[in-house]
Formats: C-alpha cells, structure tokens, sequence
C-alpha cells in the first residue's frame, strides 16, 4: 500500500521535491502539498483502492503524512471488511 | 429609555450602539475623503469593544462568535468601512484567542490588546502570490532570538494606524510557498514605505494602501503554530462569518432605509399600497436568507470549535465557503432592489434614503477573497466531499 500511495503521490501531488525524498512521518502540507492536489490524490488512491473517504475522514489530518494516509486507507479498508 | 439611562447602560449591544452614533455621523465624510474613521475607531476603544473577544481571565469579556458578529452588523449599518475595521481587528484577535495560549508572549499580548485596546492590523497579501494567501513568497529570518521579515504587502488595511500587525511569511528561506508562519510585529517594530494609494469604489475607509513591510523583533513573536492550522481552525471561519456580519449590517440599513421610503408614501396616499411594496416584501425576503444562513454559519462553527478536526474538514469549509458565497451576492439584490423602491432619492447623495454608499461598499464583498477562487475551492472538494442532506445536521 505505501508503494501505491507513493506512485499516486508523486504522479498527482504536484510536490516541488522528489517522493523518495519524504519519509513517512513527514509533513505533506509543509512539503508543498496544496490543498487542490490532495483533493487529486484523495481522487487517484479511491481508484485504485476502490474504496471511497467518508465525510469524517475528509480533513488535513488525514492527509497530513504518508503514514496517515496510510492509515486512513487501512482504516477505511478495514470497516469495509467488516462490514 | 432616557439619554441618562442610556449612558449608563453598559451591555454590549448599547455600547456598539453608542459607536454606531458616532460612526453614522462621520459616514459620508470618511467615504468622500477616503479617511480612516478615527473618531469611530477611537469611539470602539473608548467603549472597550477591541478587548470584547479575549476571556474574561485575560481581562476581555469572553464575547462569543455571535455577539461579535451583531457588533459587526450594528457598526455596519451605521459606516461600512468602521464595521470592516472592528471585524478585520477581531478575526486578526481570533488567531491569539484560540492559538495564542500555547505561548507566554502571546498570552501576555492578547492581555495588552484587551487592556490598552490595540488595534490589530493584517498583512496576508503579497505582490506576486496572485491573492491565494495560503502561499507567500517572502521569508522570515530567524536570527538568534531575533527575526527579522520584509514583504512587499499589496494591501494592509489601516496599516498606518494599526497598533500592531499580523504578518504571515514562509517559516524560513528553504519553505515550500505553503509552509508560513505568522507573526506579530507592534508598531516601532517595523517601517512601512507605501507603495499603493487605496482609491476605491467603496470601502474607502479602511485606508488598505499597500506597503513595503521591513520588521524585526524578538523571535518569539512568531505563532508557534503553523499558519496552516491557524488559518483553517480560526481565520477562514471566523473571515467569512464576521464579514458576513458586516454585509448583513449593510443591507439591513438599506433594507430600513427603503421600509422609510415606502412607509412614507403610504402615510400620503392612504388606502393604496405603493408600488416599491412589493420589492419591499421581496428585499425582506432576501434578508431572511442571509440572516437565517449567517446565524446557522455561527452555529456550525460554534458546534466544531471544541473539535480541531472538524474544523479542519471538507465538509466545514465548504459550509463556511458557501456562507461568505451567499451572502457577498445576496446583499447586491437587497441593495439594488431597496434602490429600486427609493428611486431617484436613493441615487442620489445626501438624502435620507441615499444607497449609493451602500451599494458601492457591499460591492467590495464578492472581490475580499474573490468569489471566483472560493468556488473553484469549493468546486475542488466537491469532487471528494458529499454533502451531508440531513436537516438534523
């Protein structure tokens, strides 16, 4: 999953360094993610998850590092499951 | 109540009406001259009405969103430009009201705002940024314990009579355009060489020249937060919701104004019903509206404070978005339609249903944060966010 999230974000998030370059826990936002791309990455990784965010995951949180979207991702994934 | 109950009557509403007197009587005055209505703003601080917001442990009165808001729109139907001053003042206090606790510095400044009354001024706005204020170009340099920051700001309303302003900058030379930090600089902290004249359709009181920023100042005036959290959890909600405040203010006293035109004619040919009647019934309609979604605006907000996540939500800026959305363009139909009802008298200057101020002030509401880019805002999260179709919220 952090590969894929990787590959989306570096296609799509617009960032003005390279992916490999941000670690997990880093800050997205401070790294240059502008609120226009997360909206295109939240997009490209509910393809190809097929998954969708439900309103209450729809904050900076959520997005703020790899590690959380991660997480959210995980999250979302597993209460499908459950489901 | 009489003139000597009145004097002595200290609620807040009674006190922002006493500065709404002064400000109406200076109107027309600080408009033709586009003059920064001192005797209003020195009226505000004589009625401690600069300090209302901060808690009252700090030495304010712990005002609520609401009760600033009916401040806003009380000065607003007596000078525009005085009630934009007193809500810019108070949505620049929100960011040290909910973030300024986390420091001492900044603690101990919002305690000075409430006791001496400072007047807080804003430079979000630099020449090259394209109006999107969560990008800026110009750096902070921390240096020790000092910083020192110069910003060619293109716009900082009241920016010579501020007491104090609050500046935002990338947080040091190697950030990305959207990783800043704010700062607050007091006056004699920083030198300020204008570089535009503010000669505008309306508004013209808020004096918002442009201006070279060249500041320096102990570094721990920068917010320990990151602008970001500031401005998604306090200033966008509190910008939209105050402004709205104002506009509402306006067209509410254009909506009177029309209500005296239509009264009066009544009074002449009793038994009929004039003509402007019915863009009366229809301009009290409109107002309804941005009052009923002003009031629920507050409320969400009120609602999400507690919780930084919400606040930080698609689904909260897009309400707060649509607020400032509806009522920027609503106030333009009650106005024109109030001028409709009112005629030639309304057009015209100096008479007591003149609307032309009016009209020109509330046309300044679409362009503060243009509504082109807050829909396209709004437009890029609706391609995630679902509205929420509940009427239990």
């Amino acid at each position: 999953m952090n590969e894929t999230i990787r590959e989306l974000l570096g296609r799509v998030g617009g960032l003005p360094v390279a992916v490999t370059d941000i670690t997990d826990e880093a800050d997205l936002y401070a790294a240059g993610l502008s609120s226009f791309a997360s909206v295109q990455v939240m997009l490209a990784i509910e393809e190809a998850f097929d998954i969708e965010f439900p309103d209450s995951l729809l904050n900076r949180k959520s997005f703020a590092s790899i590690a959380a979207i991660e997480a959210t991702v995980a999250q979302i994934i597993k209460s499908r499951e459950a489901a | 109540m009489s003139l000597a109950a009145l004097a002595t009557d200290n609620t807040l509403s009674t006190r922002a009406h006493r500065v709404a007197a002064v400000a109406a009587e200076f109107a027309d005055r600080v408009d033709a001259d586009g003059r920064f209505p001192k005797e209003a703003v020195e009226a505000m601080k004589a009625e401690r009405l600069l300090g209302i917001q901060v808690p009252s442990a700090h030495g304010g009165e712990s005002a609520s969103l609401l009760e600033i808001a009916e401040v806003c729109s009380i000065l607003g139907q007596a000078c525009a430009s005085s009630a934009m001053i007193f809500a810019m003042h108070h949505i620049k206090l929100s960011s040290l009201v909910e973030h300024g606790e986390e420091s001492q510095w900044h603690l101990g400044f919002m305690k000075e705002v409430a006791g001496r009354q400072l007047l807080l001024g804003s430079a979000t706005t630099e020449g090259g940024i394209g109006g999107n204020l969560r990008n800026s170009i110009c750096a902070i340099e921390i240096d020790g314990t000092t910083c020192r920051l110069t910003k060619d700001a293109t716009v900082i309303s009241y920016g010579a009579q501020a007491d104090a302003i609050l500046i935002t900058s990338r947080a040091n030379a190697d950030a990305a355009p959207s990783d800043q930090v704010m700062t607050v600089f007091r006056k004699g902290q920083y030198t300020l060489e204008q570089t535009h004249v503010w000669d505008t359709l309306g508004m013209r009181g808020t004096c918002s020249d442009g201006f070279l920023f060249k500041g320096e100042a102990p570094a721990e005036q920068v917010f320990p937060k990151p602008f970001a959290e500031i401005a998604a959890q306090s200033m966008l909600a509190t910008c939209h919701l105050l402004w709205s405040g104002v506009w509402f203010g306006i067209a509410a006293d254009a909506v009177s104004r029309a209500q005296s035109f239509v009264r009066a004619a009544a009074r002449k040919s009793a038994g009929q019903v004039p003509p402007g009647a019915l863009h009366l019934a229809e301009a009290s309609n409109l107002l309804q509206l941005v009052k009923s979604n002003l009031l629920s605006g507050i409320e969400t907000y009120e609602a999400a404070r507690a919780d930084g996540d919400r606040l930080s939500s698609m689904s909260f800026a897009v309400a707060m978005n649509n607020i400032k959305i509806a009522s920027s363009q609503t106030i333009l139909d009650i106005i024109n339609k109030a001028m409709l009802i009112c005629g030639i008298m309304g057009y015209k200057n100096g008479t007591p249903y003149s609307l032309g101020r009016h009209l020109r002030d509330a046309h300044s509401a679409q362009l503060m944060i243009s509504n082109d880019r807050i829909l396209a805002n709004s437009a890029t999260m609706l391609l995630v966010q679902k509205p929420d179709f509940s009427l239990l919220g």
